[in-house]
């Protein structure tokens, strides 16, 4: 059976020692939290490595104001997913974290992993003998993109259900460095590339989210998948509404698994401002969202069908937050 | 019947069954669910070496050289062995010996086995593995069936076989075909695709070996353990009796571990080499690779019917791929055309078979071996025939049952069936008849029939196929069979018969099974024969020794009721010396009398009903399936609670099959060979099952039981596609049906096209001409009916 590589196990107890253990060892060292991608990857070799530096002392707590919600990175998917606070006033988030893999790895994976999980590919999320076999891609031990050979980037997909939710709910991180903390919106936080998908220094450990919304804010995320648990997107919409009365003040559409990054539909965002949330608006918001997405032949389904799909589910979304609209729920 | 007065259910006597047929739990229940059963993996003896395969990157190619002195020289590295070491081929059926355990000639697909290592940990196996140097001259691999039917690039994948690449052909014909097809009101063609998928156990195969006074012992996750043994014995070049072969605790099976495999020979040789345990746990990618899953089947089928939908001719033609060995292949060809005639009446049958060589791991048996392609074809088929009559489908199919106790045309014998009764019992607690019509909500309706074991064995031999041993000693009852417990409860079945019959509970019954050295031989658990066949050897084993123990109580003047067993087990032991008894199960001699006959004839058949609901999405094309009802004749339920569990496993597994698994290639590779990413249905994905058990109580089988493993899985494919279209008015005639499929089926439907989604011709392929064979007299069977 595959097995673990060795590797030494670094237990710090603070973010800022945990930032100067990373900044010290390099390439060679990896935080982890939950595990639930980081160890499978270490089996099959996407990983190579020969430290890990826990974060299990980062805490778990939710702490809410009265526009914003602060989350310890900590805290598990399933804390998220559960949590009273967040089910009322930031319902999409708490949605989104309920829908990451399946409930053990919900219970061990975390919100903060979550938001930096590597991003994926059928050509790169396989065995190091498989790998061998297709030929080593840009990714991982190669120079080639085997999903594009003509591109000179990687096109891995951003498979995070939690960040685009993050995003449209306007979420900013604490970044703690071996020199200090800063902050930075999530929206910051990514990079349309498959391999250099955060922006963030690889030292800096990601202690706490913190998403706004007013008392007028509606949210929802839709995760498009083949199964009813475990998978990754294959596509999702994150939709975050503040209302004006009847109509739409601001709206922000992130789009998951449709790009090496989490993808903002702005045009649709902005499209929607001052408008009713009535269904002929809807569907020309989803229509006008679907158009960036360019899903490529590397996750699951056809990217036909994929691209097909994100106008459905941006649709979805937006129909739960119009007063959760009879026929459109996801 | 004299000698089985429990079985009268029709003339009404009182049944007076104590144990069969009553909901116990399994018999190793509590060893599963605690944990303590022993699986291959779980055995780690003093000194155990840990065992990895280098396997091929290349789906063809010659192999030039193979250089492991680098792998040699890794500290903890044990051994290292190539083709070289285990020259002699093997293949489970005599005709298709075409494996070796590790290639060191040429490379048939990634994933071909060519060199093994032995080292103190796994790792260093590992990495032993990866520092072989392999030089090779890569040949253009062969990916489809198409492509295997043309003349090769470079070469043949394999060096024997018909034409090109292909392996096998069979070409049979049945009663007057023209004549048929002339008294015909309607006659129509179809074709149809049934993708390729993968058994999916939860274990993956591992086995242990051991050397010790010149004795091979290998304890494996296997199905066969006698079938293994042959193998080792022949490519390890051993006699049989210094090779013993034990079945460790399974972790599930399903035909995929029926198969001799090349990590059961390495570890065997070397546990010799290197005089340590050698253990091989194949990854989870691996498993995929060694997989003898179902094969990729395209299939043509022309029937003619009368005006009101008799059908008077059916002409079927199958085209396999079956990856790069034999395996089963021959007799999954076979299959692919046997059993149509079993479910309906056919007057006049032909079928042409052909199976072809690809660089893809080789295809076997998989839950049903052959037969729920052809099965998703003809249900498809038969409702497309009604509805251009404008028949009520399942109306079409009634009248085309086959009836209890007759000869197919293909000379099969058919006793019990309970079709009809299984027929009504979905459609009534479906309300098929009555369904609501809503957008996007549609019901589909199929049946099917499947053998209660092989008649034949896989080599050919006279002797019995499954025999039982039975022990009394201090009142301790302890059974012996070389069957083998796959999860599907034999263990529970044979304590139960035997429990029946001695007045005991299977609890108190000691089970010694699955082992060549202590217990006789089982074939094996495939083919769903193990409660037929090892179930008489039980019930005769029992029955032999149920007479000892009477005759002894009798003689002391008392009555085998008004003592105790262990009263009852003394006054024999003191009678007869060592109480032992045996019964043995050989199948009757079934086949018809032509070439090719061995593959169909069973001594029972089970049927099944099935309704399916469902609701698919006009716009995503996603099918979400609501509620299966099923009925299933298992002829009787030795354990009511072991059948509805096979059933609903086996519509579990269909669903899979017609909603998502398939096992595909891209560039030369299997596309996801990983759990996340070859999907099988979640819990989530799995609705409500109604299950309902149908006994027809047949004549021959134990009890009057037949199987009830893989029969259920084969209604549930074509039930899914009729309900597709029942819902949408499409046809999806392949599957898995996938939403991209559906949304495609209904583009053309909008465009005015065909609507319907799936391969548009069947290939010409030059089958030989048929071996016609006169249907049997109608009288055939009236001798022995009454046995």
């Amino acid at each position: 059976m595959l097995r673990l590589p060795r590797f030494k196990y670094l237990r710090p107890r603070t973010a800022r020692e945990a930032a100067t253990m990373a900044a010290e060892l390099g390439a060679r060292a990896m935080f982890v939290a939950g595990g639930t991608d980081l160890y499978p990857k270490l089996k099959r070799r996407q990983f190579e490595i020969d430290t890990l530096i826990g974060l299990d002392f980062l805490p778990r707590a939710i702490r809410n104001g009265s526009t914003e919600c602060a989350i310890d990175a900590g805290v598990t998917l399933s804390g998220a997913a559960h949590n009273a606070h967040l089910n009322a006033g930031f319902a999409g988030y708490a949605q989104a974290a309920g829908l990451v893999s399946s409930p053990p790895l919900r219970n061990a994976g975390t919100i903060g992993g979550n938001l930096c999980v590597d991003t994926r590919c059928n050509y790169y999320d396989m065995t190091y003998e498989w790998r061998k076999a297709a030929g080593f891609c840009l990714k991982k031990d190669g120079d080639i993109c085997l999903v594009a050979p003509s591109s000179p980037r990687c096109w891995a997909v951003s498979s995070s259900d939690t960040a685009p939710m993050a995003m449209a709910l306007g979420g900013v991180v604490t970044l703690v460095g071996p020199d200090g903390e800063r902050e930075a919106p999530v929206a910051s936080l990514y990079r349309d590339d498959g391999i250099e998908y955060m922006a963030k220094q690889t030292s800096e450990v990601l202690t706490s989210l913190r998403l706004q919304a007013s008392a007028a804010t509606r949210s929802a995320y839709v995760k498009l998948r083949r199964r009813g648990s475990i998978d990754f997107p294959v596509a999702g919409a994150a939709v975050a509404v503040e209302m004006e009365g009847d109509l739409v003040r601001t709206a922000r559409i992130v789009l998951s698994a449709v790009a090496s990054h989490p993808l903002e539909a702005s045009a649709a965002g902005a499209f929607l401002g001052g408008n009713r949330l009535d269904p002929e608006t809807i569907r020309e918001a989803a229509e006008l969202a679907g158009r960036p997405a360019k899903p490529l032949d590397n996750a699951d389904l056809s990217h036909f069908w994929r691209k097909r799909m994100v106008r459905i589910v941006v649709e979805q979304a937006l129909g739960r937050v119009s007063d959760q609209r009879a026929g459109l729920d996801g | 019947m004299s000698d089985r007065p429990h079985l009268s259910p029709a003339s009404g006597e009182v049944n007076s069954l104590r144990v069969v047929g009553k909901r116990l739990p399994k018999v190793d229940a509590a060893t599963k669910v605690t944990g303590r059963a022993v699986y291959a993996d779980d055995m780690l003896p003093a000194r155990t070496l840990h065992c990895r395969i280098l396997r091929s990157p290349h789906p063809h190619a010659r192999i030039l050289s193979i250089d492991t002195s680098a792998a040699k020289r890794i500290p903890g590295v044990i051994a290292v062995i190539t083709g070289a070491d285990l020259p002699v081929k093997f293949g489970i059926l005599p005709v298709t010996q075409d494996e070796r355990a590790l290639e060191h000639e040429k490379v048939r697909y990634v994933g071909d086995p060519i060199a093994a290592v032995a080292a103190t940990e796994e790792e260093i196996a590992a990495a032993a593995c990866d520092a072989i140097a392999v030089e090779y001259e890569v040949l253009e691999p062969v990916m489809s069936i198409e492509a295997a039917l043309a003349q090769p690039k470079d070469e043949r994948i394999q060096d024997y076989g018909g034409p090109n690449n292909i392996h096998k052909f069979v070409s049979l014909e049945f009663g007057d075909m023209d004549g048929g097809f002339a008294r015909a009101a309607h006659v129509r063609e179809d074709v149809f695709f049934f993708q390729g998928n993968t058994h999916l156990p939860m274990e993956q195969h591992s086995a242990v070996a051991t050397y010790v006074d010149g004795r091979v012992t290998l304890w494996s996750s296997t199905q066969v353990v006698h079938y293994v043994h042959r193998a080792l014995a022949k490519v390890l070049e051993l006699p049989m009796n210094r090779i013993r072969v034990i079945g460790a605790a399974h972790g599930g099976g399903f035909g995929g571990k029926t198969d001799p495999f090349a990590h059961e020979i390495v570890v065997a040789k070397l546990a010799m080499l290197t005089g340590r345990p050698v253990k091989c746990t194949l990854t989870r990618e691996e498993v995929f690779y060694a997989h003898r899953g179902r094969h990729p089947v395209l299939m043509w089928v022309k029937t003619g019917v009368t005006a009101d939908g008799r059908i008077t001719a059916m002409h079927f033609r199958s085209a396999l791929d079956g990856g790069a060995y034999g395996s089963y292949g021959v007799a999954s060809t076979f299959y692919t055309g046997a059993l149509q005639t079993v479910t309906y009446d056919i007057p006049a049958y032909k079928f042409e078979g052909c199976r072809v060589f690809t660089n893809k791991p080789p295809c076997g048996p998989k839950r049903g071996h052959g037969t729920p392609q052809p099965r998703f074809a003809i249900e498809l088929h038969l409702v497309k025939i009604a509805l251009d009559l404008g028949l009520d489908p399942v109306d079409l199919k009634r009248r085309n049952f086959v009836e209890p106790n007759t000869r197919t045309v293909n000379w099969l014998r058919v006793t019990s069936c309970g079709l009809e009764e299984c027929t009504d019992l979905v459609l009534r607690a479906s309300g098929y008849r009555e369904r609501q019509r809503r957008p996007g909500h549609g019901m589909g309706f199929a049946i099917s029939s499947y053998l209660s074991g092989a008649g034949t064995a896989i080599y050919w031999n006279d002797m019995p196929h499954s025999e039982v041993q039975i022990k009394v000693d201090r009142g301790g009852v302890t059974a012996y069979c070389g069957a083998m417990e796959i999860g599907q409860g034999s263990d529970s079945v044979l304590a139960t018969i035997v429990a029946e019959e001695l007045g005991l509970q299977p609890s108190e019954i000691r089970l010694v099974t699955a082992d060549t050295d202590t217990t006789p031989i089982d074939l094996g658990s495939y083919s769903s024969r193990v409660t037929f066949m090892a179930g008489n050897a039980a019930l005769e084993a029992a029955r032999k020794m149920r007479a000892m123990l009477v005759e002894a109580v009798e003689a002391a003047g008392r009555t085998y009721d008004e003592v105790t067993f262990e009263e009852a087990s003394v006054l024999a032991e003191a009678r007869f010396g060592t109480l032992t008894s045996a019964g043995s199960y050989t199948p009757p001699k079934l086949a018809g009398p032509y070439k090719g006959s061995g593959v169909g004839p069973s001594p029972a058949y089970s049927y099944s009903a099935c309704v399916v609901d469902l609701d698919a999405d006009v716009r995503t094309g996603l099918v979400t399936v609501n509620k299966v009802w099923i009925a299933h004749d298992v002829g009787r339920a030795i354990n009511p609670l072991l059948v509805e569990g096979q059933v609903e496993g086996s519509v579990y597994m269909g669903l899979g099959e017609a909603l998502m698994e398939e096992q595909v290639f891209r560039k030369g590779l299997h596309k996801w060979p990983s759990m996340l990413e070859y999907k099988s249905p979640t819990f989530l994905d799995t609705p409500e099952i109604q299950t309902f058990i149908v006994e027809t109580v047949d004549r021959e089988g134990p009890y009057g039981a037949k199987e009830a493993g893989q029969g259920p899985l084969l209604p549930v494919p074509p039930a899914v596609c009729a309900a597709v279209h029942d819902a949408l008015g499409v046809w999806i005639d392949e599957i898995p049906v996938t939403p991209e499929k559906v949304v495609e089926a209904l583009r053309r439907k909008g465009k005015g096209e065909p609507a319907r989604y799936g391969p548009p011709r069947f290939p010409d392929i030059p089958f030989p001409p048929a071996i016609k064979v006169e249907p049997p007299p109608k009288d055939l069977d009236a001798s022995t009916a009454q046995i």
